[in-house]
């Protein structure tokens, strides 16, 4: 009996990503996810601008590429112009919390039946670590080498709590994957995001509190470990918004 | 005892199977060299395998196949 393979909505593409980068997790269970809805074939999938930018190649439904930070928004029209779809993005925290934050917050604000899976992994990727919206104070990146001064800088935004603030949002989730039990949670919190889409509840946002080993000048295990101490503490794991909650 | 699967060549060598086995089935095989120039992991105690699957999960790049 096959107790684990790789899910069908994967293709057979390696990943670009560093050696331990959580982003294969997250996709995994992104793909695991369409695979039990069954809903692969009717699915169009946005790709940010960031490390994530070539998540086109790793998904085996539809795809779109979007500028930096509109993914939301090119999500908006996809869904309108055919309800029947079902639309995700994906994006990062330079993508969705820095350029794209006007394009996020209106999509929420608006409900708009559709799902984000935000990844925050505290600093920008791609371009080599600099300082991100989320690096956390005190944070030793690319542009703050002597650690995030929140005097200058201020402070990091928390995209659930401030989203869970407007009436909009059907649900707000924030997950981690640094452990088996988190990555289970989070799977759950995934496949609760689409659900709610499949049933036209509307605006879902899981934030996936992920690592990145490499610019954080971490090997993959000290990474998840740093999580725990840092990122978590800060970010703190949970539900902020289920309107559907006890109905 | 279950059965483990690897595609050693997409294996990065980044260990987080190797941290997540409870029972130490799994280690990064130090004498090899994938495609890619990572050390992949290799599995050192395949009798020990409860089939639980943790290895996979914290997998990133899916390139565990985990049957009992």
């Amino acid at each position: 009996m096959v107790v684990f393979d790789k899910p069908h909505a994967l293709t057979d593409v390696p990943l670009h990503y560093c050696p331990g980068c959580t982003h294969g997790i997250v996709h995994r269970l992104v793909a695991e996810v369409m695979d039990e809805l069954g809903i692969e074939g009717r699915t169009i999938g946005v790709a940010p601008v960031g490390c994530s930018v070539m998540a086109y190649d790793y998904f085996n439904c539809d795809m779109v590429e979007a500028a930096h930070g509109r993914a939301p928004a090119v999500a908006t029209g996809i869904k309108r112009s055919d309800p029947d779809n079902i639309v995700f993005t994906y994006q990062g925290d330079g993508d969705l919390a820095s350029i794209g934050m006007a394009e996020t917050v209106h999509s929420a604000a608006r409900n708009e039946n559709i799902t984000i899976i935000f990844i925050n992994n505290a600093i920008y990727g791609m371009t080599g670590g600099q300082m991100a919206p989320t690096s956390l104070p005190g944070q030793v990146t690319q542009t703050s080498p002597y650690g995030r001064d929140t005097a200058q800088c201020g402070f990091p935004i928390k995209v659930c709590e401030m989203l869970s603030q407007l009436d909009g949002p059907e649900y707000l989730e924030r997950v981690a994957v640094n452990n088996v039990k988190n990555v289970k949670n989070a799977k759950k919190a995934i496949k609760k995001a689409f659900e709610n889409q499949v049933n036209g509840k509307g605006f879902s946002l899981i934030e996936v509190i992920s690592s990145c080993p490499t610019n954080w000048g971490m090997t993959p295990k000290r990474a998840l470990e740093w999580i725990d101490e840092k990122m978590i503490p800060y970010y703190p794991l949970g539900v902020y918004k289920d309107r559907s909650a006890g109905k | 005892m279950a059965k483990l699967t690897f595609k050693t060549d997409k294996c990065k060598g980044c260990g987080l199977c190797v941290d997540a086995c409870p029972k130490g089935v799994l280690a990064l095989a130090e004498d090899k060299i994938n495609q890619k120039g990572h050390h992949p992991v290799e599995a050192v105690n395949e009798a020990a395998c409860i089939g639980c699957a943790f290895c996979a999960t914290m997998c990133p790049d899916c390139i565990i196949k985990v049957e009992r």
